[in-house]
């Protein structure tokens, strides 16, 4: 299985950013997903994150709150997604899962994380878990090996900066201030954000939040080590319903392409 | 009582509390923390607050004897009139302070969510005070049964937001008010209507409607030379029961606080968080939830509107945990009754929130009687805003009974 890591490098060595994409596991429902997810690893995502939704994901804008809603609706399952993500990740890109804290809290945090790697799972992403309440989950992912990925927003501290200098995986580093979803344009703080993480870390730095369009995606991997496009992707298997996988597979391609040819690396 | 001093630094109560929200707000929370901190220990602030405490809101609220309740049913009872305050009920004890803190710390815009809308007029009020801006986030379900609170609300100059996620409801509005504030951090401070959301809002929350308590234990002690035995209050979020709570925590006094049962806890339909003690993450803390096996949020029910809340402040877990409060469930039927009680033995038509306290005291009367008790109810909030509901319910029953 690749990992996060060997992702990462081999985006440098061609000189290109690491592209990462997200779905909402039971989007538009469980059944698509392996096919999703092949599509997306097929197409050039270097990592996916498969969202586990949540009643109440504060963090999300009205693309994946819907996307959740839907998937609820149908009937996704935490025991369900793991079935359905072991039966695919060894021949997928690295996944990650990125859910919220009580779908973890209530599963058992230490349960949680071995279940998860034991899907194939490598990392975890929980936007409200900052990075000082998460001690419990650190301990043990670090016992079932993967990755808490620790996030940074335009108002976080250097104490924050610090604290997560012995993360593994990856930064998330959150474009703007605001919930997902897609924007007419990159945040002008993007730039000075990326520099300011690079001072305390040497983990490779992802962008995320409001990354929508191919040029958005090239923008931010001149900054970036990876880019991470969640709610338009979303946005194109809606709007393309019973041809899901070509849709996003070609959506993904162009992004894919994008993120490529990069020019003044910082 | 060794272990009262809570929270801690990190906001936990034993181990609920905390503070689960995105890194985005950390730095805020932190601020608004130190902010709090500051201005506690600032007579200038206190002066402030106590002034318009007295002046605006009206208080102290007082003390009533309910001498024919007692009578009817053999043992003291006491109300504490928190519906006697400015906009019907104790909300305003909070708002007034929070937007004095956010005064105090530069934020020109405030944000609030609200349920029935009792704590978004407080909010809107409380910044018409001070003429800051006020935006209201309401689920549209609650807009709809609402109309009057909204139409209040505008009148304050507040503009209201329909909420249309999820359930419609309190939890979805209080969602959206968190996604507000993640994206407009840097200048608006959240008004947090109950003892619930990320450290320092349970405390900071609690400190401030613990006027409630303060006052009501001077003045029983003025009045029977006597601490109560028993003190009654409702719990949604439960910021009116831990307000009466608190200045008693270290007394020899039983703390009841009283759930909603809605239809009944079998039905599934209720809002009695406690009852069911599933410890659980929302809105920033980690307390007991409604929630399904996959830790999906549940959603509440009550008859009223202020307890319809699938969550509980992480001090009530707490108190719950280490046994310092019993809590109780009555049903929307039972709290029907107790409104209908007080109004016809005392005159004073209590909000439905407050009912469900009147409605355990009558339910509980023989133990009560036993026990020679000497009761405080916390009467939160006046009726007014419940009439019509009422009217509708009663007016429905007696069509079936015909």
């Amino acid at each position: 299985m690749r990992r996060i890591e060997e992702a990462f490098q081999e985006a440098k060595q061609q000189n290109r950013a690491a592209l990462i994409t997200y779905i909402t596991a039971g989007y538009p429902n469980l059944e698509i997903l392996p096919n999703l997810v092949r599509a997306l690893s097929e197409a050039g995502s270097d990592i996916i994150e498969i969202g586990i939704p949540f009643s109440d994901p504060l963090a999300d804008g009205p693309v994946l709150q819907r996307a959740a809603t839907v998937a609820l609706n149908r009937g996704a399952r935490v025991s369900k997604i793991l079935a359905a993500v072991e039966g695919f990740a060894a021949d997928a890109a690295p996944l990650v899962f990125l859910t919220y804290i009580n779908p973890v809290f209530h599963y058992g945090v230490g349960r949680f994380a071995q279940d998860a790697v034991q899907a194939g799972i490598q990392g975890l992403i929980i936007p409200d878990l900052p990075w000082v309440e998460g001690r419990e989950l650190r301990t043990a992912a670090e016992a079932s090996r993967i990755a808490v990925i620790p996030l940074v927003a335009p108002t976080s501290t250097d104490a924050h900066l610090r604290a997560i200098g012995r993360a593994r995986g990856f930064v998330y580093a959150v474009s703007l201030t605001g919930v997902t979803g897609v924007r007419k344009v990159v945040d002008a703080g993007v730039r000075p954000l990326v520099e300011r993480i690079r001072h305390f870390t040497r983990l490779p730095i992802a962008v995320g939040f409001g990354i929508a369009t191919p040029e958005q995606a090239h923008e931010v991997g001149e900054v970036a080590d990876g880019v991470i496009v969640g709610s338009a992707l979303v946005d194109v298997l809606t709007h393309n319903p019973g041809r899901e996988e070509e849709a996003a597979f070609r959506f993904v391609h162009d992004l894919s392409q994008a993120v490529k040819n990069i020019t003044t690396k910082a | 009582m060794a272990t009262m001093r809570v929270p801690d630094r990190q906001g936990r109560f034993g181990s609920f509390g905390g503070r689960y929200i995105p890194e985005t707000l950390m730095p805020a929370v932190d601020e608004l923390d130190r902010a709090y901190r500051a201005a506690r220990r600032d007579p200038g602030f206190k002066q402030e607050l106590a002034t318009l405490l007295k002046e605006y809101v009206g208080r102290p609220t007082p003390l009533t004897r309910a001498s024919r309740m007692s009578d009817a049913l053999g043992f003291d009872i006491y109300l504490k009139r928190e519906d006697l305050n400015h906009t019907g009920a104790h909300k305003i004890n909070n708002t007034i302070g929070q937007v004095l803190l956010a005064r105090r710390m530069g934020k020109t815009r405030i944000i609030a969510e609200t349920g029935a809308g009792q704590h978004g007029v407080a909010t809107a009020t409380a910044a018409a005070l001070f003429g800051l801006r006020a935006e209201i986030y309401m689920g549209s379900e609650d807009v709809k049964r609402q109309a009057l609170n909204v139409y209040r609300m505008k009148l304050l100059g507040a503009s209201v937001h329909s909420v249309e996620s999820g359930t419609r409801t309190l939890k979805d509005a209080t969602n959206e008010a968190i996604r507000d504030w993640v994206t407009n951090v840097r200048d608006t401070f959240y008004v947090i209507g109950s003892v619930v959301g990320p450290h320092p809002y349970p405390m900071m929350v609690r400190d401030f409607q613990s006027v409630i308590g303060r006052e009501a234990r001077q003045q029983i002690l003025r009045t029977t030379g006597q601490l109560p035995t028993h003190i009654v209050a409702c719990v949604g979020g439960g910021s009116n029961s831990m307000g009466i709570f608190y200045p008693f925590r270290r007394d020899l006094v039983q703390l009841i606080g009283v759930e909603a049962a809605g239809e009944g806890l079998d039905s599934g339909r209720h809002a009695a968080s406690i009852q069911i003690a599933q410890p659980g993450i929302l809105h920033g803390s980690l307390s007991y939830l409604l929630q399904d096996e996959d830790g999906q949020i549940q959603p509440a029910h009550s008859i009223s509107a202020g307890l319809d809340y699938p969550g509980v402040g992480p001090e009530h877990a707490y108190f719950h945990a280490i046994g310092r409060a019993q809590y109780v469930a009555v049903t929307d039927a039972e709290a029907l009754q107790g409104f209908h009680q007080l109004a016809e033995w005392e005159g004073i038509i209590p909000a439905l929130e407050s009912a469900h306290a009147v409605a355990w005291v009558i339910k509980a009367q023989d133990d009560l009687r036993r026990a020679k008790a000497r009761v405080l109810i916390n009467l939160s909030g006046r009726g007014d805003k419940d009439v019509e509901q009422v009217f509708e319910l009663d007016g429905r029953q007696s069509h079936a009974a015909h």
